[in-house]
């Protein structure tokens, strides 16, 4: 449980830490954050990175800012910053109920919602979070930024479009309307532990007829995304349990389930109906 | 080929110089180079919590950060909770309920808590289940830590976490 040796950097500047990354991008150079997730894959030896290029040191990638109707979220942004509601607004309040779903307290005092997004777990909330909300990442490199929505960065289970010599320093979500309904449900065997399953729902009821509709799914597949197809079934209807059934048994339909030792696709083809269904239920009250 | 880099760390109010790896855990820079053998590894990897001390103020998992990056940081450990031997409420807490048995844990307890009740002094009953599940203890079964936390807390003392200057 000890590390493998590495060169350690810790830059004040994020162009430093730019040319860095890019000089030691071909000997594995890595960026550390928070750490919550590579310092483990390097006490287990499953990552052996080179260089760790630790940018806690740079005081422009620290904090979140809300501009109009845009939450910008830098890469030093823990997600204890999430405990209390960023914003007085239904969506601050759900970033809060999916924040206290992380880990645990002494985790969530380091790691960063960036970091979580780079590091592509199927079962990350906040990449559930940026699925369902369509945020846009801004990718830098020594040669400059571009920016790339969630649904084309995430590639697959611990996969994404990041280049070896960029850095996630920036996530921007667009916030909804104050009286957008969100509701986020997770399921998991251990307070804690990684999410089997979970769901989150987002819509907006006009004369009861339900309007930009979202229903995010992760922790079942590869990644967490949007499901259409359910979104669609509810889409313009008048919202009933009956048409949330309808969504759910959509969605169960729909997903290509992962598998691990302890869980079969169809148990997770199941679940994926249930953390639906129960997020539709908590929806409305944030 | 290993090189070293030299360093100070800030525990409980002293300084350390110390020279080390730039892989070397916090954990073990505690414990093997400033001999502070109170903090405890256990996993090692994240998920027991034994080696929970505050950095800045905050409980983190020492485990999971290299020295290296806690220079410049406050950092305390168990030993910084007792002045001499009048120990701290929450520790003197934890012997009236028998909040601990072989004691492994224990250090890792003390400091979660006194650092998450610096942020929220009244924690409830849900709350405080929701925090300690961050740790495993395997002899108590947790009741008795919760009784030790609750009656710190209507004490009100448990947020004063008074460090001994060394």
């Amino acid at each position: 449980m000890k590390s493998a040796p590495f060169q350690y950097h810790a830059p004040a500047r994020l162009d430093d830490a730019l040319a860095v990354l890019a000089e030691t991008a071909g000997d594995d150079g890595r960026v550390i954050a928070g750490g919550q997730s590579l310092v483990p894959m390097m006490a287990f030896r499953l990552a052996m990175p080179g260089h760790l290029v630790d940018i806690n040191r740079i005081e422009e990638l620290a904090g979140v800012e809300i501009q109009g109707d845009t939450l910008s979220i830098r890469a030093l942004a823990r997600h204890a910053c999430f405990h209390r509601p960023v914003i007085d607004h239904p969506f601050g309040r759900m970033l809060t109920c999916v924040a206290g779903n992380i880990a645990h307290y002494p985790v969530r005092m380091r790691g960063t919602f960036c970091g979580s997004l780079a590091n592509a777990d199927p079962a990350s909330e906040w990449c559930l979070v940026a699925a369902t909300f369509d945020a846009e990442l801004e990718l830098h490199s020594r040669s400059g930024v571009r920016t790339v929505p969630a649904r084309e960065f995430a590639l697959g289970a611990m996969t994404t479009a990041l280049r070896p010599e960029e850095i996630l320093t920036l996530v921007r979500l667009p916030i909804p309307p104050e009286q957008t309904q969100m509701g986020f449900y997770e399921f998991n065997r251990r307070a804690g532990d990684f999410a089997l399953g979970m769901g989150l729902v987002s819509y907006r009821l006009e004369e009861g007829v339900a309007v930009d509709v979202r229903i995010g799914l992760g922790g079942i597949e590869e990644t967490p995304r949007r499901l259409g197809e359910a979104e669609g079934v509810i889409a313009g209807q008048f919202l009933s349990e009956t048409l949330i059934e309808a969504a759910a048994e959509a969605a169960a339909g729909g997903v290509d389930p992962i598998e691990d030792s302890q869980t079969t696709p169809a148990y997770r083809r199941d679940l994926a109906r249930t953390v639906i269904k129960r997020a539709f239920d908590r929806a409305g009250r944030l | 080929m290993p090189y070293e880099q030299d360093m100070t760390l800030s525990i409980n109010g002293r300084d350390y110089r110390i020279r080390l790896e730039p892989r070397k855990s916090l954990a073990d820079a505690i414990r093997e180079d400033c001999g502070l053998t109170g903090t405890h590894t256990g996993c090692e990897h994240g998920i027991c919590g034994a080696c929970t001390v505050l950095v800045n103020g905050e409980p983190v998992r020492s485990c999971l950060m290299f020295a290296v990056q806690a220079g410049g940081t406050d950092i305390e450990t168990v030993e910084g909770l007792a002045n001499g031997d009048d120990l701290h409420p929450l520790q003197q807490a934890f012997i009236e309920h028998h909040a601990l048995q072989c004691g492994f844990c224990t250090p890792g307890f003390l400091m979660l808590v006194v650092g998450a009740m610096r942020q929220e002094p009244m924690l409830s009953e849900e709350a405080l289940t929701d925090l300690i599940s961050s740790n495993l203890c395997r002899c108590t079964g947790y009741r008795n830590i919760v009784k030790a936390v609750l009656q710190t807390a209507r004490q009100g003392n448990a947020a004063a976490g008074t460090v001994r200057q060394t």
